[in-house]
Protein backbone atom coordinates (compact mmCIF):
# COMPACT_ATOMS: atom_id res chain seq x y z
CA UNK A 1 0.00 0.00 0.00
CA UNK A 2 2.69 2.54 1.31
CA UNK A 3 4.73 1.47 -1.55
CA UNK A 4 1.60 1.76 -4.29
CA UNK A 5 1.28 5.63 -2.37
CA UNK A 6 5.03 6.58 -2.74
CA UNK A 7 4.93 5.20 -6.30
CA UNK A 8 2.22 7.32 -7.53
CA UNK A 9 3.26 10.49 -6.02
CA UNK A 10 7.36 10.36 -7.70
CA UNK A 11 8.44 12.15 -10.59
CA UNK A 12 11.51 10.47 -10.57
CA UNK A 13 10.88 7.14 -13.16
CA UNK A 14 14.60 5.84 -11.79
CA UNK A 15 12.44 5.49 -7.86
CA UNK A 16 9.37 4.57 -9.78
CA UNK A 17 11.20 1.29 -11.46
CA UNK A 18 12.30 -0.02 -7.78
CA UNK A 19 9.77 0.75 -6.01
CA UNK A 20 7.69 -1.31 -8.57
CA UNK A 21 10.42 -4.08 -7.87
CA UNK A 22 9.66 -3.93 -4.13
CA UNK A 23 6.37 -4.36 -5.06
CA UNK A 24 6.29 -7.72 -7.24
CA UNK A 25 8.88 -8.73 -4.36
CA UNK A 26 6.47 -8.07 -0.96
CA UNK A 27 3.64 -9.72 -3.71
CA UNK A 28 6.07 -12.75 -4.13
CA UNK A 29 5.98 -13.39 -0.47
CA UNK A 30 1.98 -12.98 0.17
CA UNK A 31 1.62 -15.54 -2.50
CA UNK A 32 3.98 -17.78 -0.29
CA UNK A 33 1.67 -17.26 2.33
CA UNK A 34 -1.47 -18.18 0.50
CA UNK A 35 0.80 -21.71 -0.43
CA UNK A 36 1.00 -20.75 -4.11
CA UNK A 37 4.95 -21.01 -4.47
CA UNK A 38 5.13 -21.55 -8.13
CA UNK A 39 3.49 -18.48 -8.47
CA UNK A 40 5.69 -16.86 -6.05
CA UNK A 41 8.33 -17.65 -7.99
CA UNK A 42 7.13 -16.76 -11.12
CA UNK A 43 6.85 -13.24 -9.13
CA UNK A 44 9.72 -13.27 -7.91
CA UNK A 45 12.18 -13.97 -11.13
CA UNK A 46 10.06 -12.21 -13.25
CA UNK A 47 8.27 -9.26 -11.69
CA UNK A 48 10.75 -8.37 -9.22
CA UNK A 49 14.04 -9.82 -11.48
CA UNK A 50 13.97 -8.71 -15.08
CA UNK A 51 11.51 -6.87 -15.58
CA UNK A 52 13.12 -4.27 -13.16
CA UNK A 53 16.01 -4.68 -15.59
CA UNK A 54 14.29 -4.01 -18.66
CA UNK A 55 12.48 -1.04 -17.08
CA UNK A 56 15.43 0.75 -16.82
CA UNK A 57 17.15 -0.76 -19.98
CA UNK A 58 14.27 1.24 -21.06
CA UNK A 59 15.04 4.04 -18.79
CA UNK A 60 18.63 4.46 -20.45
CA UNK A 61 16.29 5.41 -23.90
CA UNK A 62 14.39 7.67 -22.21
CA UNK A 63 14.41 10.84 -19.97
CA UNK A 64 14.89 10.16 -15.99
CA UNK A 65 11.71 12.01 -15.10
CA UNK A 66 8.06 12.12 -15.75
CA UNK A 67 6.62 15.31 -17.15
CA UNK A 68 4.22 17.51 -15.00
CA UNK A 69 0.51 16.26 -15.87
CA UNK A 70 -0.76 18.58 -18.67
CA UNK A 71 -4.49 18.10 -17.42
CA UNK A 72 -6.35 17.56 -14.72
CA UNK A 73 -6.35 14.16 -12.70
CA UNK A 74 -10.49 13.70 -11.79
CA UNK A 75 -11.92 12.04 -14.42
CA UNK A 76 -8.99 9.33 -14.17
CA UNK A 77 -9.42 9.34 -10.54
CA UNK A 78 -13.41 8.88 -10.93
CA UNK A 79 -12.73 5.88 -12.72
CA UNK A 80 -10.25 4.05 -10.93
CA UNK A 81 -12.24 4.78 -7.73
CA UNK A 82 -15.26 3.32 -9.32
CA UNK A 83 -13.79 0.14 -10.63
CA UNK A 84 -11.58 -0.36 -7.52
CA UNK A 85 -15.15 -0.38 -5.33
CA UNK A 86 -16.82 -2.67 -7.95
CA UNK A 87 -13.76 -5.12 -7.93
CA UNK A 88 -13.95 -5.10 -3.98
CA UNK A 89 -17.68 -5.24 -3.79
CA UNK A 90 -16.70 -8.19 -5.99
CA UNK A 91 -14.52 -10.33 -3.62
CA UNK A 92 -17.55 -10.34 -0.92
CA UNK A 93 -18.78 -13.38 -3.17
CA UNK A 94 -15.97 -14.97 -2.92
CA UNK A 95 -15.34 -17.95 -0.54
CA UNK A 96 -13.48 -17.89 2.52
CA UNK A 97 -9.86 -18.35 2.25
CA UNK A 98 -9.26 -22.20 2.35
CA UNK A 99 -12.47 -22.83 1.90
CA UNK A 100 -13.19 -26.58 0.82
CA UNK A 101 -16.10 -26.11 -0.71
CA UNK A 102 -14.88 -23.23 -3.01
CA UNK A 103 -15.77 -23.59 -6.94
CA UNK A 104 -12.22 -23.94 -7.67
CA UNK A 105 -11.67 -26.79 -5.61
CA UNK A 106 -15.02 -28.64 -6.77
CA UNK A 107 -14.85 -28.48 -10.35
CA UNK A 108 -11.38 -30.88 -11.83
CA UNK A 109 -9.21 -30.14 -8.97
CA UNK A 110 -10.53 -33.96 -7.26
CA UNK A 111 -10.23 -35.77 -10.18
CA UNK A 112 -6.59 -33.93 -10.73
CA UNK A 113 -5.75 -34.74 -7.47
CA UNK A 114 -6.94 -38.50 -7.25
CA UNK A 115 -5.42 -39.52 -10.96
CA UNK A 116 -2.05 -38.07 -11.01
CA UNK A 117 -0.56 -40.55 -8.90
CA UNK A 118 -0.88 -42.99 -10.99
CA UNK A 119 -1.14 -41.50 -14.17
CA UNK A 120 1.88 -39.51 -14.45
CA UNK A 121 3.73 -40.18 -10.97
CA UNK A 122 5.59 -36.69 -10.56
CA UNK A 123 5.18 -35.14 -7.09
CA UNK A 124 4.70 -31.57 -8.03
CA UNK A 125 1.14 -31.87 -8.77
CA UNK A 126 1.41 -28.27 -10.51
CA UNK A 127 3.95 -29.24 -13.06
CA UNK A 128 1.97 -32.10 -13.73
CA UNK A 129 -1.05 -30.21 -14.69
CA UNK A 130 0.54 -27.15 -16.16
CA UNK A 131 2.68 -30.05 -18.35
CA UNK A 132 0.53 -32.74 -19.14
CA UNK A 133 -3.22 -32.26 -18.28
CA UNK A 134 -3.28 -28.81 -19.33
CA UNK A 135 -0.48 -29.03 -21.90
CA UNK A 136 -2.44 -27.14 -24.56
CA UNK A 137 -2.88 -24.36 -22.54
CA UNK A 138 1.06 -23.89 -22.01
CA UNK A 139 1.93 -24.71 -25.52
CA UNK A 140 -0.42 -21.75 -26.00
CA UNK A 141 1.42 -19.54 -23.33
CA UNK A 142 4.86 -20.72 -24.69
CA UNK A 143 3.20 -18.96 -28.22
CA UNK A 144 2.43 -15.98 -26.65
CA UNK A 145 5.93 -15.63 -25.17
CA UNK A 146 7.58 -16.75 -28.76
CA UNK A 147 5.26 -13.73 -30.64
CA UNK A 148 6.23 -11.32 -27.92
CA UNK A 149 10.18 -11.71 -28.88
CA UNK A 150 9.58 -11.86 -31.99
CA UNK A 151 7.48 -8.91 -32.01
CA UNK A 152 9.90 -6.52 -30.01
CA UNK A 153 12.77 -8.25 -32.78
CA UNK A 154 11.07 -7.19 -35.48
CA UNK A 155 10.15 -3.62 -33.98
CA UNK A 156 13.63 -2.73 -32.43
CA UNK A 157 16.67 -4.97 -33.80
CA UNK A 158 15.71 -4.03 -37.09
CA UNK A 159 15.93 -0.47 -36.65
CA UNK A 160 19.39 -0.69 -34.72
CA UNK A 161 20.50 -2.58 -38.29
CA UNK A 162 19.08 -0.21 -40.56
CA UNK A 163 20.53 2.38 -39.08
CA UNK A 164 24.35 0.51 -38.41
CA UNK A 165 23.84 -0.08 -42.21
CA UNK A 166 23.08 4.17 -42.96
CA UNK A 167 25.94 4.43 -41.18
CA UNK A 168 28.18 2.20 -43.19
CA UNK A 169 26.45 3.44 -46.40
CA UNK A 170 27.96 7.01 -45.13
CA UNK A 171 31.08 6.03 -43.94
CA UNK A 172 32.04 4.33 -48.08
CA UNK A 173 30.61 7.74 -49.66
CA UNK B 1 31.90 -0.35 -15.70
CA UNK B 2 35.37 -1.00 -15.84
CA UNK B 3 36.57 0.61 -11.82
CA UNK B 4 33.65 -1.17 -9.85
CA UNK B 5 35.83 -3.51 -8.96
CA UNK B 6 33.48 -5.54 -6.14
CA UNK B 7 30.58 -5.36 -8.90
CA UNK B 8 33.15 -7.56 -11.49
CA UNK B 9 34.45 -10.32 -9.22
CA UNK B 10 30.75 -11.03 -7.26
CA UNK B 11 29.21 -11.56 -10.95
CA UNK B 12 32.38 -13.54 -11.96
CA UNK B 13 31.50 -15.98 -8.86
CA UNK B 14 27.43 -15.56 -9.31
CA UNK B 15 26.89 -15.75 -12.79
CA UNK B 16 27.55 -19.69 -13.14
CA UNK B 17 26.18 -19.91 -9.67
CA UNK B 18 22.71 -18.60 -10.68
CA UNK B 19 22.91 -20.78 -14.12
CA UNK B 20 23.16 -23.69 -12.23
CA UNK B 21 20.14 -22.71 -9.77
CA UNK B 22 18.60 -22.12 -13.14
CA UNK B 23 18.93 -26.11 -14.52
CA UNK B 24 18.03 -26.74 -10.96
CA UNK B 25 14.98 -25.31 -10.96
CA UNK B 26 14.30 -27.01 -14.60
CA UNK B 27 14.81 -30.46 -14.21
CA UNK B 28 13.38 -30.60 -10.27
CA UNK B 29 10.62 -28.95 -11.61
CA UNK B 30 9.00 -32.15 -11.08
CA UNK B 31 9.83 -32.50 -7.35
CA UNK B 32 10.24 -28.98 -5.98
CA UNK B 33 8.48 -25.61 -6.97
CA UNK B 34 9.80 -23.96 -10.46
CA UNK B 35 9.41 -25.38 -14.43
CA UNK B 36 9.92 -24.13 -17.54
CA UNK B 37 9.36 -20.74 -17.22
CA UNK B 38 10.92 -19.75 -14.30
CA UNK B 39 14.21 -21.44 -15.04
CA UNK B 40 14.13 -19.74 -18.58
CA UNK B 41 13.66 -16.15 -16.68
CA UNK B 42 16.95 -17.49 -14.21
CA UNK B 43 19.16 -18.62 -16.97
CA UNK B 44 18.68 -15.38 -19.05
CA UNK B 45 18.86 -13.49 -15.36
CA UNK B 46 22.50 -14.47 -14.97
CA UNK B 47 23.09 -13.59 -18.76
CA UNK B 48 21.95 -10.25 -18.26
CA UNK B 49 23.80 -9.40 -15.05
CA UNK B 50 26.71 -10.69 -16.68
CA UNK B 51 26.14 -8.13 -19.79
CA UNK B 52 25.14 -5.37 -17.39
CA UNK B 53 28.29 -5.63 -15.46
CA UNK B 54 30.92 -5.84 -18.32
CA UNK B 55 28.90 -5.47 -21.64
CA UNK B 56 26.73 -6.52 -23.96
CA UNK B 57 29.32 -7.24 -26.69
CA UNK B 58 30.72 -9.72 -23.91
CA UNK B 59 27.49 -11.55 -23.59
CA UNK B 60 27.07 -11.69 -27.41
CA UNK B 61 30.08 -13.27 -28.09
CA UNK B 62 29.02 -16.17 -26.08
CA UNK B 63 25.39 -16.08 -27.30
CA UNK B 64 25.19 -14.19 -30.69
CA UNK B 65 21.82 -12.41 -31.62
CA UNK B 66 21.25 -15.08 -34.61
CA UNK B 67 21.97 -18.17 -31.75
CA UNK B 68 19.12 -16.43 -29.36
CA UNK B 69 16.39 -15.71 -32.25
CA UNK B 70 17.04 -19.44 -33.52
CA UNK B 71 16.55 -20.45 -30.16
CA UNK B 72 13.24 -18.70 -29.35
CA UNK B 73 11.70 -20.59 -32.43
CA UNK B 74 13.51 -24.09 -31.55
CA UNK B 75 11.98 -24.20 -28.13
CA UNK B 76 8.77 -23.85 -29.68
CA UNK B 77 9.31 -26.00 -32.20
CA UNK B 78 10.83 -28.92 -29.71
CA UNK B 79 6.95 -28.22 -27.19
CA UNK B 80 5.12 -28.72 -30.26
CA UNK B 81 7.23 -31.36 -32.25
CA UNK B 82 6.64 -33.56 -29.10
CA UNK B 83 2.60 -33.09 -29.79
CA UNK B 84 3.08 -34.04 -33.48
CA UNK B 85 5.47 -36.83 -32.53
CA UNK B 86 3.39 -38.57 -30.60
CA UNK B 87 0.13 -37.66 -33.17
CA UNK B 88 2.41 -39.14 -35.90
CA UNK B 89 2.53 -42.40 -33.45
CA UNK B 90 -1.09 -42.45 -33.30
CA UNK B 91 -2.16 -41.11 -30.30
CA UNK B 92 -3.78 -37.29 -29.14
CA UNK B 93 -1.55 -34.43 -29.82
CA UNK B 94 0.75 -34.01 -26.67
CA UNK B 95 -0.14 -37.81 -25.24
CA UNK B 96 3.25 -38.06 -24.07
CA UNK B 97 2.07 -42.18 -23.60
CA UNK B 98 3.30 -42.14 -27.15
CA UNK B 99 7.12 -41.65 -25.84
CA UNK B 100 7.08 -44.93 -23.66
CA UNK B 101 3.45 -47.15 -24.88
CA UNK B 102 4.41 -49.60 -22.75
CA UNK B 103 5.50 -47.89 -19.45
CA UNK B 104 3.01 -44.64 -19.40
CA UNK B 105 4.30 -42.83 -16.36
CA UNK B 106 7.85 -42.86 -18.27
CA UNK B 107 6.40 -41.50 -20.85
CA UNK B 108 4.36 -39.04 -19.16
CA UNK B 109 7.78 -38.05 -17.48
CA UNK B 110 9.57 -37.75 -20.67
CA UNK B 111 7.40 -35.57 -22.45
CA UNK B 112 7.26 -33.54 -19.41
CA UNK B 113 10.84 -32.86 -19.23
CA UNK B 114 11.04 -32.35 -23.26
CA UNK B 115 8.22 -29.96 -23.08
CA UNK B 116 9.36 -28.03 -20.16
CA UNK B 117 12.81 -27.81 -22.14
CA UNK B 118 11.12 -26.25 -25.10
CA UNK B 119 9.60 -23.64 -22.51
CA UNK B 120 12.77 -22.87 -21.10
CA UNK B 121 14.90 -22.64 -23.91
CA UNK B 122 12.25 -20.13 -25.50
CA UNK B 123 11.45 -17.77 -22.68
CA UNK B 124 15.41 -17.84 -22.39
CA UNK B 125 16.01 -17.09 -25.85
CA UNK B 126 12.71 -14.45 -25.93
CA UNK B 127 14.18 -12.68 -23.03
CA UNK B 128 18.09 -12.27 -23.48
CA UNK B 129 16.80 -11.07 -26.99
CA UNK B 130 14.31 -8.34 -25.42
CA UNK B 131 17.48 -7.38 -23.86
CA UNK B 132 19.61 -7.19 -26.72
CA UNK B 133 17.04 -5.11 -28.67
CA UNK B 134 16.59 -2.53 -25.55
CA UNK B 135 20.49 -2.51 -24.87
CA UNK B 136 21.86 -2.17 -28.91
CA UNK B 137 19.91 0.61 -29.28
CA UNK B 138 21.77 3.50 -27.24
CA UNK B 139 25.13 4.21 -26.20
CA UNK B 140 24.71 2.70 -22.36
CA UNK B 141 24.13 5.98 -19.88
CA UNK B 142 27.80 6.97 -18.28
CA UNK B 143 28.75 5.92 -15.02
CA UNK B 144 29.05 9.33 -13.26
CA UNK B 145 25.17 10.08 -14.92
CA UNK B 146 24.09 7.33 -12.24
Amino acid sequence: MAIGLAAVRTRSLFALVMLSGGFSLISAALFVTLDAVDVAFTEAAVGAGISTVLMLGTLALTSRYERPPAHRPWLPLFVVTVTGAALIYGTLDMPNFGDANAPAMQHVMPEYLAREPHEIGVPNIVTAILASYRGYDTLGETAVVFTAGIGVVALLATLARRRRRRDGEEEES
Amino acid sequence: MRHHLILRVITKILAGTIMLFAFYVQFHGDYSPGGGFQAGVILAVAFILYGLVFSVETVQQVMPPWLVHRAMALGLLLYAGTGVFSLLTGYNFLDYTALAPHHPEHGQELGILLVEGGVGITVTAVMLSIYYAFVGRTPVIGDEEW
